[in-house]
């Protein structure tokens, strides 16, 4: 199943990638050249097989509930593109 | 002094024949010189030598390690607070980290000097180093040639003996395919066992770093000093830290070696099938047995790879939106606008090709198909490894099918970039330890690398196993022309 010029802008949009006419038309068949590679996948009997998300199976260490982090409000804010007053700056989201 | 590897430099400060400044010094010397490699992407000489001044008090006050005063490149993947962290990519530019990596916190607690940062492709993201932001790194063996990626920089570096060691990342073969391309040293530990703590995320299921250096010697060395539980990395691995050094001296004999009948079909190159069965004869004549071992699914590798590790990316890099840190575009009407736009303009073609792909799998309707899908064809191939290592006690073959190909041979299609990891992304699946060493020379005099995999937390048997065949050849003593 290939994908279409509408599916690519739509995936963009998801992604929160502009992306313009042309660079969607490139991008087209790249990614169907891929997905060409990767149907292989679903071709391959997989029924009772447990998915793999991690390589040694492991389960998320749960850590003891306790303040571990200093205040790093202004190294952590030294890189904002835009800051004032300790906060991150953004175009007006309410009118 | 320059072509020395971390093991004779250790002995050299140890005995007082050359201080840490005086090393720092030189190899700061030899990075301006072949500048033109594009290796290094920052470089701050006040802030080497005074971690080279600190080194040589740390000596003098009788507080050294074997590594105190050795000079190391990380790979600009690292976050590092006194070098600019990147990534290779321009949505980073200029980015300063408010804290160290974990790997390079370690690092520097043993004494080691950093030299600087090191090229890479953009978020990790490549076979040849192309995909960087900041331009294309050479290979010192034949200029024309790449260094292979992710970790070009790392491998030129040590390559041409800009650094005795440089850090590096694996995801599907970023460690291994540059080592073999640039004719060094590359291991890569078990998925866990390095901490990922401040390592800029790809693929978090498969992301690990190892490091690059001249023998198998100098890895173990480093290695006891980079590896680790780390708590602030939810998937490291608790475990007692041990000593990787331990099996160096242990003999071959007896070993038996895997060779999978799938990694010596069609499309391996005659030159880089030579070279590795030379060195496979040379490890029975030291008294291993081959062992012919089957990994069906291991060509499924790649597809597998191409779900998963695109739709981590798309998750991992989604915190790059312009408000926080990071590129922010100039022009825009809104909110939404400013992170699109934002996007589009810091991240480079590779990047945003993954994460479309990503976006993709995981989206509305596709993630059984895709996403869920992978993951069980990646269990199929790490239970065929289970079973191989049965029948044998290390798995070795190539590391890539051909020595290292042009630059722009393969820029355009990315299908065809991809299949250069045929031989490391199941490994990387699997989450097993895995290396590679210089075993020969191919095609237009390019390095040939020998791959070796090993069961989970096998490293140090692993790395004596590369030992022993570094001990009776001198493949990795051999260096490019034209870096006296």
């Amino acid at each position: 199943m290939a994908l279409t010029l509408d599916d690519v802008t739509r995936i963009a949009h998801l992604a929160r990638i502009e992306i313009s006419a042309a660079e969607a038309a490139g991008t087209l068949a790249q990614l169907n050249d891929i997905f060409g590679m990767i149907e292989r996948l679903s071709r391959v009997d997989t029924s009772g097989i447990e998915p793999m998300s991690h390589p040694l199976g492991g389960t998320q260490r749960l850590r003891e509930d306790r303040v571990t982090e200093t205040d790093m409000r202004e190294p952590n804010m030294r890189n904002a593109p835009e800051k004032q007053d300790g906060l991150f700056l953004v175009p007006r989201v309410i009118e | 002094m320059f072509e020395k590897s971390v093991a004779e430099l250790s002995r050299a400060l140890g005995s007082g024949e050359v201080s840490a400044v005086e090393l720092a010094q030189l190899f700061l010397a030899r990075i301006e010189r072949f500048r033109a490699f594009n290796a290094f992407l920052d470089m701050r000489p006040e802030v080497t030598l005074a971690q080279a001044r600190a080194a040589d008090r740390m000596r003098a006050e009788g507080r050294a390690t074997p590594l105190t005063g050795v000079p190391v490149a990380h790979k600009d993947i690292f976050v590092t607070r006194d070098f600019a962290s990147t990534a290779a990519s321009k949505m980073l530019a200029g980015y300063m980290s408010p804290f160290d990596a974990a790997v390079v916190e370690n690092m520097a607690r043993a004494g080691m000097v950093t030299l600087g940062k090191v090229n890479c492709d953009e978020f990790a993201m490549g076979s040849s180093n192309e995909n960087s932001a900041y331009g294309n790194v050479a290979n010192p063996w034949n200029p024309g040639a790449v260094p292979g990626g992710s970790s070009g920089g790392s491998a030129t570096a040590v390559a041409a003996r800009l650094a005795p060691a440089a850090t590096a990342t694996d995801t599907g073969g970023s460690i291994r395919e540059p080592a073999a391309f640039s004719g060094i040293t590359g291991i890569k530990p078990t998925y866990g066992r390095a901490s990922r703590w401040g390592m800029i995320a790809f693929a978090s299921s498969l992301d690990q770093a190892g490091i690059m250096t001249q023998s198998a010697e100098d890895a173990a060395l480093i290695f006891n000093a980079m590896l680790g539980f780390d708590p602030r990395d939810s998937t490291s691995i608790e475990r007692a830290s041990e000593d990787y050094t331990r099996d160096l001296a242990m003999p071959v004999k007896g070993l038996r070696i895997g060779m999978p009948k799938e990694f010596f079909g069609k499309g391996l190159k005659p030159d880089v099938e030579a070279a590795v069965r030379a060195a496979l004869a040379e490890y029975e004549r030291m008294g291993a047995h081959l062992v012919e071992i089957s990994l069906p699914n291991a060509e499924l590798g790649i597809p597998v790879y191409y779900v998963i590790a695109p739709a981590e990316c798309s998750s991992n890099l989604s915190r790059f939106d312009g408000v926080r840190y990071g590129h922010r575009a100039s022009e825009y009407r809104d909110l939404a606008d400013m992170i699109k736009k934002s996007r589009a303009e810091g991240f480079g073609p590779e990047p945003k090709r993954r994460i479309l792909i990503g976006t993709y799998v995981l989206s509305h309707g596709y993630y059984d198909a895709y996403y869920l899908q992978a993951q069980k064809v990646r269990r199929l191939i790490a239970d065929e490894f289970q079973r191989a290592f049965r029948e044998c006690d290390v798995i070795a073959g190539p590391v890539t099918t051909s020595v290292a190909f042009g630059f722009g041979e393969k820029a355009a299609d990315p299908v065809e970039m991809y299949l250069s990891d045929l031989y490391t992304i199941p490994g990387s699946l699997a989450g097993l330890p895995g290396m590679s060493i210089p075993c020969g020379f191919g095609d237009r005099g390019l390095p040939v690398g020998l791959q070796l995999t090993a069961n989970y937390f096998e490293e140090a048997r692993l790395l004596g196993v590369a030992h022993r065949y570094q001990q009776a050849t001198d493949w990795h003593r051999r260096m490019p022309g034209g870096i006296a």
